[in-house]
């Protein structure tokens, strides 16, 4: 079975290149914005996935497969963080009833 | 239509949804967008020939981590009111910060010679067999600590949801 990539009928990889940087600067973005811890952690996942398509972009151009077992390694990581995080979002909510991200002053002793 | 087309308008599509995520003020509309962004770089990978990443992708991303999201979100009950908002300043800080991320980063690709892969590609790495054979000889140490990883992970979140009774009395 031998499929064609899409970099043979003509799109250049300068495309992923900068379609996956202007989706990390605008999970980048997002974390500075954004005062809702929340959402705050939804733009990293949001990095992340700007990483994981560069990397699958880049294992279809060379035609390797490491850099897909990587992205999978990737979302491993983001699922166990996803779940931490958010836990510690619930138990910070139930001590000041607000996910405002600037409450986190109060961790300056 | 030519799939380049179809590339850069899936592109776009990605783009556009990412944008709404962070401009959406109410945070169930945020997470739902994330949904659909996921979705978007789902169809990139099949585009790319990684068809066993796109299932990944929907399955953990749109499936469990975006309802763990939802969830969450739901529980705590926040609506457009209790959304905390920024300063004109912080937003306008927020906007050079990443204007300047993004032009650094624009440069260096555009400085950046990129090599031509020499030998003709294989386009079927991204099937599972492939995939998984590489995972199961090459990577199994990663994949069994990963493993514990999970574990840790989920004992931390009970410990952490857990209800103290000591610091409720």
């Amino acid at each position: 079975m031998l499929l064609a990539t899409i970099f043979e009928s003509g799109l250049s990889m300068e495309y992923y290149l900068i379609l996956s940087s202007i989706l990390f600067v605008i999970g980048v973005v997002g974390v500075l914005v954004r005062k809702n811890a929340i959402i705050v952690l939804m733009c990293i996942e949001l990095m992340l996935n700007a990483v994981n398509l560069l990397l699958v972009a880049f294992s279809t151009y060379f035609g390797k497969a490491d850099a897909q077992i990587f992205v999978f390694f990737i979302m491993v990581v983001a699922a166990a963080e996803a779940t931490v995080g958010l836990s510690i979002l619930v138990l910070i909510y139930r001590n000041a009833r607000s996910v405002d991200i600037s409450i986190f002053n109060k961790l300056k002793g | 239509m030519d799939i380049v087309t179809v590339a850069y308008i899936l592109g776009g599509l990605t783009l556009g949804s990412a944008l709404m995520v962070i401009l959406s003020t109410h945070p169930v509309r945020s997470v739902l967008y994330l949904i659909v962004t996921f979705f978007m770089i789902s169809a990139n990978y099949i585009l790319l020939n990684a068809q066993f990443v796109a299932i990944v992708n929907i399955i953990v991303y749109a499936g469990a981590i975006m309802v763990l999201f939802l969830f969450v979100l739901m529980m705590l009950n926040l609506s457009k009111e209790t959304e905390p908002k920024s300063s004109i300043f912080m937003k306008l800080a927020a906007a050079i910060a990443g204007g300047g991320l993004l032009t650094v980063f624009i440069s260096a690709i555009k400085k950046a010679s990129l090599i031509d892969p020499s030998t003709v590609v294989n386009a079927d790495q991204g099937l599972v067999k492939n995939l998984g054979k590489v995972l199961f000889t090459d990577y199994v140490l990663p994949f069994e600590i990963s493993s514990v990883l999970f574990i840790a992970a989920m004992v931390g979140a009970v410990l952490l949801a857990k209800r103290d009774k000591q610091i409720i009395d």
